[in-house]
């Protein structure tokens, strides 16, 4: 029998959140993370947590899998259970609004921030922007991101202040529109970048991609950024 | 932003390009001392007294006591952003913010005040 420390919390009837031990056979298979969730779902239907794809796509099942964020539903048990036991926890950071699921608002605030959509003042031309296979291959490694916020709840700098420094999801983001040849706004989108919390805070510990499940690297993007800052100001 | 205004170079940019440059200074300021001490057989009065009445050395260590007041400012600032936060403490955060900060600004200042006068003032 799986022993599975889960955190538990119900802001209507719990005090203070705690952690419930559950056991669950797992026949000897090696599951994912999300399957053992619902088999626990199965047995006590007060727990929650998000999902939707069940296969790495939509980003919802982020959680804190024994100490490391990443997806439940394409972490294999084989790789984060230890001594027999599987501790699962929300995602740190972010306020908890029950069991596993977080309020993810001041993430999708600092994206919002960086205006994710192509801007382009020059006349549309008569059928689409073109874009050089060159070009386009900047994009790569950027455009994957589900947003599933791993990245961003494992870092330190996030946390201490998530009003005001954008976050390793964010900044891919924001890299992702600055490297596209399409997009005429960089003037603008470096400005709003400049101030000393949005890209500087980041501190290069690289815990963002050490976490990331799409195998990204925002640390990189964010190295770009900060190049991109100083020759702007130069 | 009450948090920004207090920021070196109100700026990250400038603030980042500062707290790179200020390093190089104290690295090479560190690297002169091992240098000179390594290669100095034996340091008495005369040859200290002779090292700092050379303008470059004056300017040099002067440089260097600027630099450790700015690297120290921008890099409190940035620790002191980061664990005493209006948003985690109200508005405990900012009186303890600015106490560490006017603490750190005194003694620096005075630091600095007073090598200007070791380095111009003795005869
Ligand atoms: S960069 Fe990776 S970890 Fe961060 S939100 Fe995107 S997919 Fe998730
Ligand atoms: S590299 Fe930067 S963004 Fe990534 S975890 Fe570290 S501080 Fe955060
Ligand atoms: S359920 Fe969609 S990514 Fe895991």
């Amino acid at each position: 029998m799986l022993k599975v420390e889960v955190y538990r919390y119900n802001p209507e009837t719990d005090k203070t959140p705690y952690m419930k031990t559950y056991e669950v056979d797992t026949e000897g298979k090696d599951l994912m993370v999300l399957d053992v969730l619902e088999m626990l779902k199965a047995k006590d239907a007060s727990l929650s947590f998000r999902r939707s794809c069940r296969e790495g796509v939509c980003g919802s099942d982020g959680v804190n899998i024994s100490g490391k964020n990443g997806l439940a539903c394409i972490t294999p048990l084989s790789s984060c259970v230890k001594n027999n036991k599987l501790v699962l926890r929300p995602l740190p950071g972010l306020p908890v609004i029950r069991d596993l699921v977080i309020d993810m608002s001041q993430f999708y605030a600092q994206y919002r921030k960086i205006e994710p959509f192509l801007q382009n003042d020059t006349p549309a031309p008569a059928i689409e922007r073109l874009q050089s296979p060159e070009d386009r291959a900047k994009l790569d490694g950027l455009y994957e991101c589900i947003l599933c916020a791993c990245c961003s709840t494992s870092c330190p700098s996030f946390w201490w202040n998530p009003d005001k420094f954008v976050g390793p999801a964010g900044l891919l983001q924001a890299y992702r529109f600055l490297a596209d040849s399409r997009d005429s706004a960089n003037e603008k989108r470096l400005n709003g970048l400049s101030d000393p919390f949005s890209v500087f805070r980041c501190h290069g510990i690289q815990n963002c991609v050490s976490v990331c499940p799409k195998g990204l690297n925002p640390t990189r993007a964010i190295g770009h950024i900060r190049n991109m800052l100083l020759h702007s100001a130069t | 932003m009450v948090t920004t205004a207090t920021s070196f170079g109100r700026n990250g940019v400038a603030d980042w390009i500062i707290q790179r440059f200020t390093a190089l200074v104290l690295a090479s300021y560190t690297l002169f001392w091992v240098a000179f001490f390594f290669i100095t057989p034996e340091i008495n009065y005369t040859i200290w007294q002779e090292l700092f009445s050379q303008l470059w050395m004056r300017i040099f260590t002067l440089l260097a006591l600027l630099s450790i007041a700015a690297h120290g400012w921008i890099g409190l600032w940035g620790v002191v952003t980061d664990y005493l936060t209006t948003r985690m403490m109200g508005s405990t955060g900012l009186v303890l913010r600015m106490l560490v900060l006017g603490i750190y600004a005194i003694v620096t200042i005075a630091y600095l005040v007073w090598g200007i006068e070791i380095l111009w003032g003795a005869k």
